[in-house]
């Protein structure tokens, strides 16, 4: 069982930098994220974009403001479950919580802060009759061991960079690779089209476009497909079938957990501290709502500020405190480093 | 400057028509949000970057909008229900030209 403080449900911009402000107030952190890598949408949807609305940046990378924001949160030495969904969540008789993820990860924390953002990012999945059937059984929507694949027959579908870095990766691994897409163009970058050029040259990977496939069948497994190239239905044998069309957010198990819930959103108290109806759950960024919301990182940053403040005055009640500043107080880190302002010398004039 | 008038059906097949501002530098995704057309995170998830197309749609007369461009083009070769009037809402900067344009959202 992993213990904190604070359990942050997502590791986007704001469920980051709450880190930070807990740390201040000597507040642990363990942050849980669906996705493999921490930075939420900056990291998955537009790592080099930019973005010029954080204060201080004229402009910076979204990729370079998590990697930022992971470099001022280290001192504090948050733990991470990633990878994992978080699924359950029960309140013990103390007002803590245990909240278990998907893979049976238990997580047992005073307070839980809610920053998902718009939700877990879920596969986007073909129209495709029966093709939930086949999940788990030859259809995957993600990647998780290549060796499933190890002198198997596979299909990707897909234009995006995923499809084209998964048919070069598993090339050397299935015994043969089929690449599906609509159109001849492909989006990637240009280095993945190459190399899945270049394979095609080889032989190692079967390029199919413009084509789509629109069915699935097998006994209790995927055995072959349907597919539609260039209006002319033809089929192929498979062992597997890896649609990669992107990923879509999704409020997903949170939406069951009796949180009180608008337009996709949390409700939260933005009088006080961003807590929701249920006492020691907050919700901070782009996941709640209350009037006058928006859905800014700054407006994030703000947010996870206030609720760590409450929950630092829930956990220590009628401890005397005022807030601190970085400048005069410094930052000590709970690994034994300590950043602070240089000291002026006071020296005489002779 | 002007507001034009666009007419846009739900995604539950309800039309509205509504007055669009031209100089907020809005597109037709954000104004769908604006007047609340579709439920939050159900579209423009992206934020209007050409890369989710959640904000896809069909256009449904022959007013004349800009082209599309090649993000937009790949993003739809990569969507569902794709027509051959398909566009991306947040590609469609909302101008005087776009006065009395039809559109319908696509299934989500």
């Amino acid at each position: 069982m992993i213990t904190t403080d604070i359990l942050i449900i997502g590791a986007g911009p704001t469920g980051l930098f709450a880190v930070f402000e807990a740390g201040l107030l000597k507040l642990k952190c363990h942050i849980i994220d669906a996705l493999p890598q921490i930075g939420g949408q900056l990291s998955e949807l537009y790592p080099k974009k930019p973005i010029f609305d954080i204060p201080g940046y004229p402009s910076v990378l979204a990729g370079d403001l998590v990697h930022n924001l992971m470099e001022q949160i280290k001192q504090f030495q948050p733990g991470f479950t990633l990878n994992e969904k978080a699924e359950t969540i029960k309140k013990l008789e103390d007002g803590t919580f245990i909240v278990t993820t998907n893979k049976g990860t238990e997580h047992h924390a005073k307070a839980v802060a809610i920053a998902g953002g718009l939700g877990s990012f879920e596969p986007r999945k073909p129209i495709i009759e029966s093709i939930e059937f086949y999940e788990d059984k030859g259809v995957e929507y993600f990647v998780k061991d290549p060796e499933l694949f190890r002198d198997k027959k596979i299909v990707i579908a897909g234009g995006g960079d995923s499809a084209l870095d998964w048919s070069v990766f598993l090339a050397d691994v299935a015994s043969e690779v089929t690449l599906v897409h609509r159109r001849n163009e492909f989006r990637g970058a240009l280095d993945s089209v190459e190399k899945v050029q270049e394979l095609k040259k080889q032989g190692k990977i079967r390029l199919v476009t413009p084509a789509e496939v629109t069915g699935i069948r097998g006994d209790e497994h995927v055995e072959e497909l349907d597919i539609e190239i260039d209006g002319a239905h033809s089929t192929i044998k498979t062992d597997y079938f890896i649609p990669l069309f992107g990923l879509t957010p999704k409020l997903g198990a949170i939406a069951h957990w009796g949180l009180e819930i608008e337009k996709n959103a949390i409700k939260v108290n933005n009088a006080l501290d961003y807590q929701t109806n249920i006492e020691g759950i907050y919700a901070i960024g782009d996941i709640n709502t209350y009037p006058g919301k928006l859905k800014l990182i700054l407006c994030g940053f703000h947010e996870a500020t206030l609720m760590c403040q409450s929950v630092f005055n829930k956990l220590n009640p009628g401890k005397k405190y005022v807030l601190k500043y970085t400048t005069v107080s410094g930052v000590d880190g709970f690994d034994g480093t300590r950043k602070e302002a240089e000291k002026q010398v006071v020296k005489a004039i002779d | 400057m002007s507001d034009v008038t666009i007419t846009i059906t739900d995604r539950e097949g309800v039309v509205h028509e509504v007055q669009a501002p031209t100089d907020m530098a809005m597109n037709i995704m954000e104004l769908c949000r604006a007047y609340e057309l579709a439920p939050d995170g159900t579209i423009g998830v992206c934020g209007g970057m050409a890369m989710c197309a959640s904000c896809q749609c069909y256009i449904l007369n022959d007013v004349e909008i800009p082209e599309m461009g090649p993000d937009e083009d790949a993003m739809l070769s990569e969507a569902f229900n794709v027509k051959p009037n398909s566009r991306l809402g947040c590609q469609i900067p909302i101008t005087p030209e776009l006065e009395g344009l039809a559109l319908e959202l696509a299934p989500e």
